[in-house]
């Protein structure tokens, strides 16, 4: 049995006059142990499935079980045994570092030291200042310790709803850290994120664009989907180096990334046919090298095959 | 004859009691640059960011933005910047023409200005159809490129943007540094931070901003070099996790 299960779920919200199809048609499966991603930016429907599956929201049509139990018929079960981070801080801010704990682990009917060695790691970087009012926390601690609160009762799947947005690049690894420390110990955990970066460090992924998911499999296996050559591409003057690329009628796309840019070669043209090209422009010191997709590279190819 | 810089600070300071939250940063900004203004959680990135637009007095050290000074000209200084962050975007509840006329009016702009002016600002953004639909209703991708539109429509010599691009798609995200390349080179000055780090690639020069001083400042390539870093994503590790002051 899969930890989670989502087939075909819908949700709508009303606007006005207008409908906002949030979630149109989701179907996925996370396996026990997995530490399943998913990707996308703002819009795309990541915190209405997760709403949906913590059973604070109910779908429009599909459904899902986790752990077995259904999100609409058994709500009150599933509610005993995940942990739900959402995206917004939403722990009290006036009570303590440690009566907050206190407070989630005597809802759930449990305490701080059963399941201590679960949040051992985590707790102890905030110990020294659990006499501090959580809405006095700086930004880091404040995510450490909603984190004990979501893991105190020892859920059985973790919902963590874009723990690392707006966190900066110091802060996000030592957070997948702490995720893949939990992973060893059996939690299976469902993460958003729309860092197309943080994709590698899961098990397997779900890219989802606008309610849809466009594709879902391991990193591995979505970089091996991505069927054109990618040339990385540098020189001095980037923004004109990309006006004459795009003008380029061998390449499928080119876009800018970090320091290269990339450019998605159409079949048999490849990095000799690029330097001739440029070296007629007058790019002809160009740095050119054949580069492996990411993530990134991935998503963008998938999206523009929906405005097709 | 070297122009004189456009964003100017000597051993600016901001105290917060004892608590030093920036620390004698000294720093110029080229008119037309794109500076990237990088820094940990709590590394005083805000902090600095709010005294150069006029918002917070510093407690001590020099600075002058477009000219003016921060402590005795702050609303000439407002008058002559733009600002958007992720956060603080337009109003979602007025349409875009009245949005874009709100803030315009607000920098005294006349109406025969404003009119033209909307006009081929909705042509640039393809939303000639779309003007009197309220913001709310547009997805945020677009929202944030016509935040940035309303933020350099008054034409000011300098915009900040405060993680202009967290939660943009990847397509939109390129988009919307095709405009920050396009307002440098009509001469607006950028300055600019993010937690992206290929965007810090898409800077002229960056500074790094560790415990509230600016440990690090050059070029990307320059750093990339002096850190002996592939990617600026290790030069930021390298520099970050020197910080003492911990935002845990």
């Amino acid at each position: 049995m899969s930890a989670v299960a989502v087939h075909n779920l819908v949700k709508q919200y009303k606007s006005g006059k207008a409908i906002i199809e949030a979630v149109q048609g989701v179907s996925f499966d996370v396996a026990r142990g997995e530490l399943f991603g998913i990707i996308g930016p703002d819009g795309a429907g990541k915190t209405s499935i997760f709403r949906m599956l913590t059973t604070l929201l109910l779908p429009d049509s599909g459904g899902a079980t986790v752990d077995g139990s259904d999100i609409v018929k058994d709500y009150q079960a599933i509610r005993q045994k995940v942990g739900y981070m959402p995206g917004r801080f939403s722990l009290y801010q006036d009570l303590t570092v440690e009566e907050n704990l206190h407070f989630f682990a005597t809802i759930f009917k449990t305490s701080v030291t059963e399941n201590y060695t679960l949040i051992k790691d985590i707790y102890v970087q905030i110990e020294p200042f659990k006499t501090r009012k959580a809405g006095k926390l700086s930004g880091g601690m404040k995510q450490k310790l909603a984190l004990c609160c979501a893991l105190i009762h020892k859920p059985v799947v973790l919902f963590l709803d874009e723990p690392t947005t707006g966190v900066d690049a110091v802060s996000r690894k030592e957070f997948w850290d702490m995720l893949r420390n939990l992973r060893q110990q059996g939690i299976t955990i469902l993460v958003s994120t729309p860092y197309m970066d943080e994709a590698s460090l899961c098990d397997r992924v779900a890219l989802m664009q606008k309610g849809k998911i466009m594709t879902t499999g391991t990193p591995q296996q979505i970089i091996q989907s991505f069927n054109h050559n990618i040339l990385a591409v540098k020189a001095q003057n980037m923004y004109g180096l990309l006006q004459v690329l795009k003008q380029w009628n061998a390449i499928e796309d080119a876009y800018s990334f970090g320091e290269y840019h990339h450019v998605i070669m159409k079949e048999r043209y490849d990095k000799k046919v690029m330097r001739q090209y440029l070296a007629s422009t007058g790019y002809a010191d160009a740095d050119i090298h054949a580069v492996t997709p990411t993530i990134e590279d991935c998503f963008m190819q998938l999206m523009q095959h929906k405005h097709d | 004859m070297t122009e004189q810089p456009i964003i100017y600070t000597e051993h600016l300071t901001k105290r917060f009691g004892d608590f030093t939250a920036v620390d004698a940063i000294s720093f110029e900004v080229q008119k037309g640059e794109i500076f990237g203004f990088l820094g940990a959680n709590g590394a005083g990135k805000t902090t600095a960011m709010r005294m150069l637009c006029g918002l917070s007095l510093p407690t001590s050290g020099k600075a002058t933005i477009a000219g003016f000074d921060v402590y005795k000209q702050t609303e000439k200084i407002k008058q002559n910047i733009g600002y958007m962050s992720q956060k603080f975007s337009l109003y979602e509840d007025l349409t875009i023409k009245e949005n874009i006329r709100f803030y315009a009016g607000i920098y005294g702009k006349s109406d025969a200005f404003i009119k033209d002016k909307t006009a081929q600002l909705l042509q640039q953004l393809n939303l000639e159809a779309e003007g009197d639909k309220l913001v709310g209703s547009l997805p945020l991708g677009l929202k944030q490129k016509l935040a940035f539109s309303v933020a350099v429509f008054h034409e000011p010599q300098i915009v900040f943007l405060d993680e202009p691009t967290g939660g943009v798609d990847p397509v939109t995200r390129r988009e919307f540094w095709n405009m920050i390349y396009e307002a440098a080179t009509a001469g607006i000055t950028i300055f600019v931070t993010t937690h992206y780090m290929d965007e810090a690639e898409y800077c002229n020069r960056i500074s790094i901003m560790v415990d509230g001083k600016i440990e690090a400042l050059d070029t990307p390539a320059g750093l990339k070099e002096t850190y002996n870093a592939a990617t600026m994503d290790d030069v930021f590790l390298q520099l970050a996790r020197k910080a003492t002051r911990s935002d845990a």
